[in-house]
């Protein structure tokens, strides 16, 4: 009930005309530099990082965590209408969400996406609202053995589960694998695969993949193919609204699953992308009729959506009480923390609770607002589906090859951009998935440091992945995912999952 | 409190701009080159000069901070190594302009970059769990008597933090296998949570666990104790921490935190940034900063910036072969 009474204050610190007027800035500035592939929550949050340098400090982070969410809202939009990720944790929206654009269900889809965020959001909220101080030292127990089982878990998960030929699935994995090791290692202090460019020093950066990957290759096979972007049928209304919200309870597991697994990943730095895959993944495997996944099915947005926002929310924990920052947004938000001269750590919760509950209290306003904001403007964002298409393609080039750049302000990425364009355009092609490339690239270098790292400490011992009972679990499941197709059949011939493999006939 | 403190800026400015550089500013964006990650000793820093410069203002052009933090800040020197001619971006550089070279055979000189002041140096301190050990003695003690030689976590291979593991082994004869995180706020919370038994991070990344009682400083690796004695911790100041050579360790390190700009920049152009540091060293701004993390302060330009340089170079040069770090 502490916390109750907290977050009340927070309200308090919060309702003020000024600190409600600097949220709506804060949300529109934000949905605006979510809709820019590429350009996203991080460099929103950077541009905008100095104009709050003379504000107090909790009316400044109320408005850069109000960008954040709307760009976190907005970044959902050009993934469902051009399926072109914004940030890393919305590549998993793209498998359904534009298939349902182009099917014409582009109302739709956004409004489930824009729905799920805001209940991932909210889940995660009352989740740092109420197990704020557990939670914490819940993350303390991460050292490189448990970081590594996460990232076992996830890419196991990812061959276990997926529905596509899984020698595919590991081919697209391993390659993405070997590019994420390109430029410094951490662990050895020494370049590799640069091959004494200056430009691949600093690695591969995953955003230019992504963009290059999804954005530019559909680009290209759009052209091949000679199809408008079908959006007839996104005229909508408060109607389309409804009907996805009265189908809501239908899909209460999803959502209770996805917001379990995204405030679990969350609350586990860098987790967040992790979560998206993986709420993805399990909802495919649980449901009825798993093929239908990837060819516009509703709950395909409704799962990564959900998780990704619930732990996109939950991220902030950690940075606020550990300094750790889950996301890049969150990394840039930290450094602002430290220019108002607030420290983040465990004393931030005691010093600062004026600051601590008037952002968490922000959290509960931003998203509501946020909701209603983005929801009133789905039509004129489906409406960008009504334009021919060649007059958006090159709007949408030119704004991709600006993303790649801005991200680390480098000509360079714009050729590699345009590269894995190419790349994705053949994987597409040729049938493989794109999905365990980008989450190899993202996730590989950390997957290989704490891997290393638990070697070290443990003089090469691999039962260290067993040393106790939350790495162990952690390993043993994600041992368990990956053969489960094998354990799948084995239980199919006594006759266990009988009635769920006729069905899904 | 604001108004005296823009009134002093202010005043200092009218004194030292009129005469000092009648000829070149900047007619762009400045750019602020941070080798590090996002938050970060070198981010945080250059947040600090950003704020100081911007509240007192100290230049007509706005300043940006750019986050060049990749394959562990080399991307920052190629960048700057690049930008010849350029007096929109000055870096703020600590001491991996000399290790890079040398462990990951970057080509990469800083005497290709035009030296503009340094303003600061950073101390290093060995730290372990507030469970752990309670004075170095003991802690000497206990890793030659583990079973498993003793974690030690620090930033990045074969760097500073590294080098210091190496010459801790050298003096006390106990083993550690050193573990080499992202950044400076991975190696504090994984001694926090137990993962590793001890660090040697800056006390700015230390600080905000050793307030909340979760690590415990042992020793600081310089010849003389932090001068700041205001209260840090309910009952511990900077100056309370012994230094290593109390303790019957002798190693000592210092690592500068110095302002550059690109080659071949005009005589005008770099005396403009001197004169700029130079002020921003006045704020107010700088001085709660160098207190808070427990920096010490220093101004250095010109001839005695180089001999410092030169100097700091060769003693880092002869650490790292001591060490067995320089490529071959």
């Amino acid at each position: 009930m502490e916390a109750f009474g907290l977050l009340l204050h927070g309200f308090a610190v919060l309702l003020t005309w000024k600190t409600l007027v600097l949220m709506m800035v804060g949300l529109v500035l934000g949905i605006f530099v979510g809709v820019l592939p590429g350009l996203g929550g991080p460099n929103g949050v950077a541009i905008l990082l100095p104009l709050t340098f003379t504000m107090d400090p909790t009316s400044a982070i109320v408005m850069l965590s109000c960008i954040y969410w709307g760009a976190l809202f907005g970044g959902a939009i050009t993934s469902i209408l051009f399926n072109i990720p914004g940030e890393a944790w919305s590549v998993a929206t793209t498998f359904d969400g534009y298939p349902m654009a182009q099917q014409g269900r582009a109302a739709e889809a956004l409004t489930a996406a824009f729905t799920s965020s805001f209940i991932g959001s909210l889940v995660a909220v009352l989740l740092i609202t109420f197990l704020a101080p557990m939670i914490s030292s819940f993350a303390l127990k991460f050292g490189p053995p448990e970081f590594f089982a996460v990232y076992l878990l996830t890419f196991c998960s990812f061959v276990g589960l997926g529905r596509e030929a899984k020698h595919k699935t590991v081919i697209s994995m391993s390659l993405g694998l070997l590019l994420a090791g390109v430029g410094m290692d951490t662990v050895s202090g020494q370049l590799r695969m640069t091959f004494g460019s200056a430009e691949l020093l600093r690695g591969i950066n995953f955003l230019v993949a992504v963009i290059g990957l999804f954005g530019i290759s559909e680009i290209l096979l759009t052209m091949e193919e000679r199809l408008a972007l079908r959006g007839h049928a996104a005229s909508i209304s408060l109607r389309v609204v409804l009907s996805v919200w009265k189908d809501l309870p239908k899909y209460w597991v999803t959502l209770l699953r996805s917001s379990f697994i995204g405030c679990w990943l969350g609350i586990t730095p860098g987790g967040a992308i992790a979560a998206s895959f993986m709420g993805y993944n399990l909802a495919k495997r649980f449901a009825k009729e798993p093929e239908s996944f990837g060819k516009g099915r509703i709950e395909g947005v409704f799962a990564p959506e959900t998780a990704a926002h619930a732990s996109g929310t939950s991220a902030l924990l950690p940075m606020l009480a550990l300094g750790i920052p889950g996301s890049g947004t969150a990394a840039i938000l930290l450094g602002g923390l430290m220019v108002w001269g607030l420290n983040p750590g465990p004393l931030l919760f005691v010093e600062h609770k004026d600051f601590v509950w008037g952002l968490i209290a922000s959290m509960y306003l931003g998203n509501v607002v946020g909701l209603v904001l983005v929801l009133t403007t789905v039509p004129i964002f489906a409406s960008i589906l009504r334009v021919p298409f060649a007059a958006v393609a090159p709007m949408i080039v030119v704004s991709c090859a600006i993303g790649a750049y801005a991200i680390q302000n480098a000509m360079f990425d714009i050729w590699l951009m345009l590269g894995f364009g190419v790349v994705g355009y053949v994987f597409k092609k040729i049938g493989t998935p794109l999905a365990p490339f980008t989450l190899a690239l993202v996730l590989g270098n950390r997957a290989e440091d704490a891997f290393r790292l638990s070697m070290i400490g443990s003089g090469g011992d691999l039962k260290v992945f067993w040393s106790n009972g939350l790495v162990g679990s952690i390993t043993t499941l994600a041992i368990v995912l990956l053969c489960w197709p094998a354990i799948d059949a084995l239980l199919g011939r006594v006759g266990w999952t009988q009635r769920t493999r006729t069905t899904s006939r | 409190m604001r108004i005296p403190v823009k009134a002093v800026g202010a005043a200092t400015a009218l004194l030292l701009s009129a005469p000092a550089f009648a000829g070149w500013e900047p007619t762009k964006p400045v750019e602020i080159v941070v080798a590090a990650g996002a938050g970060g000793a070198s981010d945080q820093m250059a947040r600090m000069m950003q704020a100081a410069i911007q509240k007192n203002n100290l230049m007509k052009q706005p300043i940006v901070v750019s986050l060049k933090g990749g394959a562990s800040g080399a991307e920052a020197l190629m960048y700057m190594k690049s930008g010849e001619g350029d007096p929109n971006k000055v870096l703020i550089a600590y001491s991996l302009i000399y290790m890079l070279p040398l462990s990951a055979k970057i080509p990469f000189n800083w005497r290709e970059l035009t030296p503009v002041s340094v303003i600061a140096l950073d101390q290093f301190v060995l730290w372990d769990n507030s469970a752990g050990p309670k004075t170095v003695k003991e802690f000497v003690d206990a890793a030659k008597a583990a079973a498993a030689p003793f974690k030690m976590g620090g930033t990045g291979s074969k760097r500073e933090d590294h080098v210091l593991t190496v010459f801790l082994e050298q003096k006390t004869g106990a083993k550690f296998s050193y573990l080499p995180y992202k950044s400076g706020g991975e190696a504090a919370t994984q001694l926090v949570g137990n993962h590793t038994e001890s660090n040697v991070n800056n006390p700015s990344e230390n600080l905000e666990v050793w307030r909340a009682g979760q690590v415990r400083p042992l020793c600081v690796f310089d010849k003389e104790r932090i001068s700041y004695t205001s209260k840090v911790t309910d009952t511990q100041s900077w100056a309370d921490i012994p230094t290593c050579k109390e303790e019957g360790v002798d190693v000592q390190y210092l690592m500068l935190r110095a302002m550059f700009l690109p080659g071949k920049v005009t005589p005008e152009q770099q005396a403009f940034y001197v004169e700029l540091f130079h002020k921003v060293t006045q704020t107010a701004e700088y001085r709660d900063y160098m207190e808070k993390q427990a920096l010490k302060p220093i101004f250095l330009t010109g001839k005695d910036m180089v001999q410092f340089l030169e100097e700091d170079d060769a003693t880092n040069k002869s650490l790292m072969t001591e060490a067995g770090f320089v490529a071959k």
